[in-house]
C-alpha cells in the first residue's frame, strides 16, 4: 500500500549541485522543501576524513561512493542498428550517488561557456555557410545567450569560491587571463592555484607560438574563503586526492562544502536520503505534476504530494525519470519526432604524452583543477574554414594525480609484466607530462537515449538505452586537435612524443569522462527540445528539469560551471513562477 | 543501498546509544525523524548537520596469514603467477614479497569477489561488442577458482606438472600465451584469467598496504609516490626537484610502529 504522505511547497529530486541550491534559495523564500535522495547522507567530517579518504582502491578502482551498476545503469550500443547490453561495471563515466552527487566527486573545472557556444548553429552558417554543418546533426542554438547568463555564472562562482584569473573585465582584456572568454563583470572570487613544473613549460611554449596560456578556473580553492552563503573553505594542499574522492581539507568546491551548512540550518528544508523516486505523479489531463512517488530504504512505497517538482538528479537519470513519467514525448530517431532524449552528446577526449629525457614533474602534487589551459583552438576562436569541421577544445597542461594502481605510465610498446614493464614504470613516472585537448560534441539524429526493451532495475523499471558514438565531425576536431597538442609538447622540450588520437568507436571501457549532457534540452521550440529557456518542462509548468540534460550540444569544456549559472538563471524565474503559475513561455 | 551502508547506518545507530550531547544531537539529527514505523527506512536530515566526531567509516585493516579464500594450491599458483607479472629484481622486490597474493584473497571474500555491486542480471550476450565491457557472468571467485583449476589441468597434460612447478621461462611463455589468447585452457578463456590475475596483481602491488599488499609500501617506493601525507605545497612551491621524504601509508609507517 502506498503512504500518503503531508503535502509539500517543492519536492526535488536529487541532492547534488543544483537540488542544493534551488532547496536553498527556495527553503529561505520560507517554502516547505523536501529533497529525495537515493543515496546515502554525505558530509565531510563524517566521511572523508583525512585518515581515511586518501584510498585509491577503495575509491577511485571500487567505487565505494558512486551509484551502484546493481542499483541502476544503463544500456549501450554504438549505434540502432546493434543491440544494446548493460554497463554491468562503471567505464567511460561514473555517475555519483548520495548527498553531493557527482558534485561531491568532481575535479572541479567550472568554465563559463564561450559567448559563440550559445548561438553556435547561427554563427557557424552567418561566418562560414550551411555546407560546414556535419552529416546528420541536431546542433541548434541556447535559447539563452552569454550575456543573460552572465550574472548566474558570476553567481555560482562566488557561492563556489572559484579560483581564477580574469581575462575580460566588462570588455577590457586582462593580462595573465583568457582573452577569448565573454566579459565577466568581475574577478575571480579567489586567486588562480599555483601551478607545477609541467605547466610553467606549458606557459612558456604556448606563449612562444603565440598561443595565450591562462591558469584554468577552479573550484580547488587556493586560499581561505567564505561565500555569500556564509559557508568557509579552506586553501588546496596539491594533496591529489580529488576526482573520484571527497575533499578532507574543505577545499573542494561541492555541495557538502558550499551549500548544506547554510541549507540544512532552514528549518523549512528537509532531506530524506535513501529515498528513490520512481515517478513524477501527473494530474488525470498530464498538465500538472501532483508530486512523486519515491522507494524508501525498507522498501515502502510513498507517495509525496507537492507544488512543484524539481528534477535535480544526474543529467542521465533526469532524462530517464522524465521517460518513465511520460513527460514530454519520447524521441524516435526514425521518425525525427520526439524529444525526450534527443540531442544526446558527450565529449572528446585527445592529446599527446611528453617524455623527457630527465625531469622530476612530481605527478602526485596535484589538484583536479590544477592546469594551464589556452583557448586558441575551441568554439570558434580560429578560422574553421580550412579544415571542415564544427567545434573546438580547451587545451590543457595539467597533473590532477599520480595515485599508482591507475597512474602508472609507460612508454608505447612497453611490454604489460615482468621486469621490462616493472623498469618502465620506475623510469616513466616522474618524467611524463601530457598535452590534453578536451573537445566540444555536437548533436546528432543517432546519438540519443531511450528505454531499453529488455534489461531492469531492481525495481523492475525498464534501463535507460544509450546509442552513442564519435562522428566523423568530433574524430576530424579531436584529431586535429591532437596534433596542435603534440606540437606545443615538443616545444616544451620533450625527447619524444606520442599522439592521442580519439578512441573510436566510443566505448564503456576505458575510464573517459563523465561529461553526459543533452536529452532533456532547453530550446526555443517545443518540437525540438523538452523545456523552455527556463528549464521549464514545455508539457507540465510545474516541472522544471535542472542540469546538463538541458545542453542543446556540449561544447569544449566541462559542465558545471554553466549547470551551475543555467541553476541561478532558472531560479529567477520560479521566483517569478511563484508569483504567477503557469508556463513562463506559451507554446 | 549497498550492505556496507546498511551496515554503517545500524552502527550509527547503535553508537547514538550513547549517552551525553552527542547522543542528543543525533537523535536531533536523525532518528527522532524517521518518517515510517518499519525500520529505519530513511534517513531524515533538517535543521542541524548530523556531524559526530570520528564517524568517519575505516576499512578494516587485512591481518596477513592464512588464506580465507584460496586453496594452499590456488594460492601457491597465484604467487608464482603475480610474481612473474611483478618479479623482484635489481629494482626492488616483487608481488610475492609485497603480499599480493593476500590482497587477492581478501579481496576475493569482500563485495568485489561476487561482483556484488555490479548489474549481474541476464540475459548474458554471447557476442558482445568490444565496446560494451565486461559481459561475462562469472564473478571473479568464480573465474580464479574456475581459472586456475583449467591452468592446473593444462599444466598437468602439457607438462605433467604443476604451474608452480615450471621453471621462471616455462612460465612466463605460458603467461605470454594467456594474454595473446593463443593458449587455449580446458574449458576457461585464459585471457580472462590472465587480466583477473594481472589487474588484482597491479592493485595489490599498488594499493594501501592497509588491503594487506604493498607491503612496507614497495610498490610506491618504486616509483616514488609518498602516499597520504595529503599536503604537497612545498613540492608546488620547489619544481623539477626530487622528492625525498619516505611515503606514508593510512596506518602510518614502519618507523612510526615499535622498535
Amino acid at each position: 500500500m502506498v503512504r500518503r504522505l503531508p503535502r509539500k511547497d517543492v519536492v526535488i529530486v536529487g541532492l547534488g549541485w543544483t537540488g542544493s541550491i534551488v532547496a536553498y534559495e527556495l527553503a529561505r523564500l520560507g517554502l516547505d522543501v523536501v529533497a529525495l535522495e537515493r543515496g546515502p547522507w554525505r558530509d565531510t567530517a563524517s566521511d572523508f576524513n583525512i585518515g581515511t579518504a586518501p584510498d585509491e582502491l577503495r575509491y577511485a578502482v571500487r567505487h565505494d561512493i558512486f551509484l551502484r551498476p546493481k542499483q541502476e545503469t544503463l544500456t549501450m550500443r554504438n549505434h540502432p542498428s546493434q543491440t544494446a547490453l548493460p554497463i554491468r561495471k562503471w567505464g567511460s563515466f561514473l555517475p555519483g550517488n548520495g548527498v553531493g552527487g557527482a558534485g561531491l566527486h568532481w575535479n572541479g573545472q567550472t568554465w563559463r561557456f564561450l559567448p559563440d557556444d550559445f548561438r553556435i548553429r547561427s554563427h557557424m552558417i552567418e561566418r562560414y555557410g550551411a555546407g560546414i554543418m556535419p552529416e546528420g546533426n541536431q546542433i541548434q542554438d541556447w535559447p539563452v545567450s552569454y550575456d543573460e547568463l552572465e550574472p548566474h555564472y558570476d553567481r555560482f562562482e562566488q557561492v563556489a569560491g572559484i579560483s581564477g584569473k580574469a581575462g575580460n573585465i566588462k570588455g577590457t582584456i586582462q593580462p595573465g587571463g583568457n582573452p577569448f572568454e565573454g566579459a565577466r563583470a568581475r574577478e575571480y572570487p579567489t586567486p588562480p592555484m599555483k601551478q607545477g613544473y609541467a605547466q610553467s613549460l606549458f606557459t612558456k611554449a604556448a606563449t612562444g607560438m603565440g598561443l595565450h596560456p591562462f591558469p584554468r578556473p577552479s573550484g580547488n580553492i587556493s586560499s581561505a574563503y567564505t561565500n555569500p552563503y556564509g559557508c568557509s573553505m579552506a586553501p588546496c594542499t596539491y594533496c591529489g586526492f580529488c576526482e573520484w574522492f571527497g575533499c578532507a581539507n574543505y577545499s573542494k568546491s561541492s555541495p557538502q562544502t558550499c551549500v548544506l551548512p547554510a541549507l540544512v540550518r532552514e528549518p523549512t528544508f528537509e532531506a530524506r536520503t535513501d529515498c528513490e523516486v520512481t515517478k513524477v505523479n501527473l494530474s488525470a489531463d498530464g498538465k500538472m505534476a501532483t508530486g512523486v512517488t519515491y522507494i524508501d530504504a525498507a522498501g515502502e512505497e510513498c507517495e509525496q504530494p507537492g507544488d512543484l517538482v524539481l528534477v535535480c538528479a544526474f543529467s542521465l537519470f533526469n532524462v530517464r525519470l522524465l521517460l518513465l513519467s511520460g513527460i514530454g514525448k519520447p524521441y524516435d530517431p526514425a521518425t525525427g519526432e520526439g524529444v525526450v532524449g534527443r540531442n544526446y552528446a558527450y565529449q572528446t577526449g585527445s592529446g599527446a604524452s611528453a617524455f623527457f629525457e630527465d625531469a622530476k614533474f612530481n605527478p602526485f602534487a596535484a589538484a583536479g583543477s590544477l592546469g594551464v589551459a589556452l583557448d586558441d583552438y575551441n568554439s570558434d576562436n580560429f578560422d574553421h574554414g580550412p579544415h571542415g569541421f564544427v567545434g573546438g577544445a580547451s587545451i590543457t597542461s595539467a597533473h590532477t594525480n599520480g595515485r599508482p594502481i591507475r597512474y602508472h605510465p609507460v612508454p608505447p610498446g612497453t611490454p604489460a609484466w615482468g621486469s621490462a614493464w616493472k623498469k618502465a614504470v620506475k623510469d616513466t613516472y616522474q618524467r611524463v607530462t601530457y598535452v590534453g585537448a578536451q573537445g566540444s560534441v555536437m548533436s546528432y539524429r543517432n546519438n540519443y537515449l531511450d528505454l531499453d526493451p529488455t534489461y531492469k532495475d531492481p525495481l523492475g523499471r525498464p534501463l535507460m538505452r544509450m546509442t552513442f558514438d564519435y562522428q566523423p565531425n568530433e574524430q576530424k576536431m579531436a584529431n586535429w586537435m591532437a596534433e596542435r597538442c603534440q606540437e606545443i609538447a615538443k616545444a616544451m622540450g620533450a625527447k619524444t612524443t606520442q599522439l592521442n588520437r580519439l578512441r573510436v568507436p566510443w566505448s564503456v571501457v576505458p575510464y573517459q569522462t563523465t561529461h553526459n549532457t543533452g536529452g532533456a534540452v532547453m530550446g526555443s521550440d517545443p518540437n525540438t527540445s523538452v523545456l523552455n529557456r527556463y528549464l521549464q518542462s514545455w508539457d507540465v509548468s510545474n516541472v522544471f528539469v535542472m542540469g546538463a540534460s538541458a545542453f542543446p550540444q556540449n561544447a569544449g569544456y566541462n559542465p558545471t560551471g554553466t549547470v551551475g549559472a543555467l541553476t541561478y538563471w532558472s531560479l529567477e524565474a520560479i521566483f517569478k513562477y511563484l508569483k504567477s503559475p503557469g508556463a513562463l513561455v506559451s507554446r | 543501498m549497498g550492505p556496507t551502508d546498511r551496515s554503517r547506518e545500524a552502527k550509527a545507530l547503535r553508537r547514538g546509544a550513547g549517552s551525553g550531547s552527542s547522543r542528543r544531537a543525533f537523535l536531533l539529527a536523525t532518528a527522532a525523524l524517521l518518517v515510517t514505523g518499519k525500520g529505519v527506512s530513511a534517513r531524515v536530515v533538517t535543521k542541524v548537520l548530523p556531524w559526530r566526531p570520528n564517524e568517519a567509516y575505516p576499512v578494516t585493516p587485512v591481518v596477513p596469514g592464512g588464506y580465507l579464500f584460496f586453496t594452499a594450491n590456488e594460492a601457491a599458483v597465484v604467487e608464482a603467477f603475480a610474481e612473474r607479472l611483478i618479479p623482484a629484481d635489481e629494482l626492488g622486490p616483487g608481488a610475492r614479497q609485497a603480499g599480493v597474493t593476500t590482497f587477492i584473497d581478501r579481496q576475493l571474500t569482500g563485495p568485489y569477489g561476487g561482483h556484488d555491486w555490479l548489474y549481474m542480471e541476464g540475459p548474458f550476450a554471447q557476442n558482445p561488442l568490444p565496446t560494451q565491457g565486461l559481459q561475462s557472468e562469472l564473478t571473479p571467485r568464480q573465474q580464479y577458482r574456475n581459472g586456475i583449476a583449467a591452468l592446473e589441468a593444462y599444466c598437468k597434460s602439457s607438462f605433467s606438472r604443476s604451474f608452480t612447478e615450471l621453471d621462471a621461462g616455462e612460465q612466463d611463455k605460458l603467461i605470454a600465451g594467456l594474454e595473446k589468447g593463443e593458449v587455449q585452457l580446458p574449458n576457461f578463456s585464459g585471457k580472462m584469467l590472465f587480466t583477473a590475475i594481472h589487474t588484482n596483481t597491479v592493485e595489490g602491488f599498488f594499493a594501501d598496504p592497509i588491503y594487506g599488499g604493498n607491503r612496507d609500501m614497495v610498490g610506491w617506493k618504486l616509483v616514488g609516490f609518498p602516499g597520504t601525507r595529503y599536503d604537497f605545497r612545498d613540492v608546488i612551491d620547489r619544481p623539477n626537484q626530487a622528492y625525498t621524504l619516505p611515503p606514508v601509508s593510512m596506518q602510518g609507517r614502519p618507523a612510526w610502529g615499535e622498535r
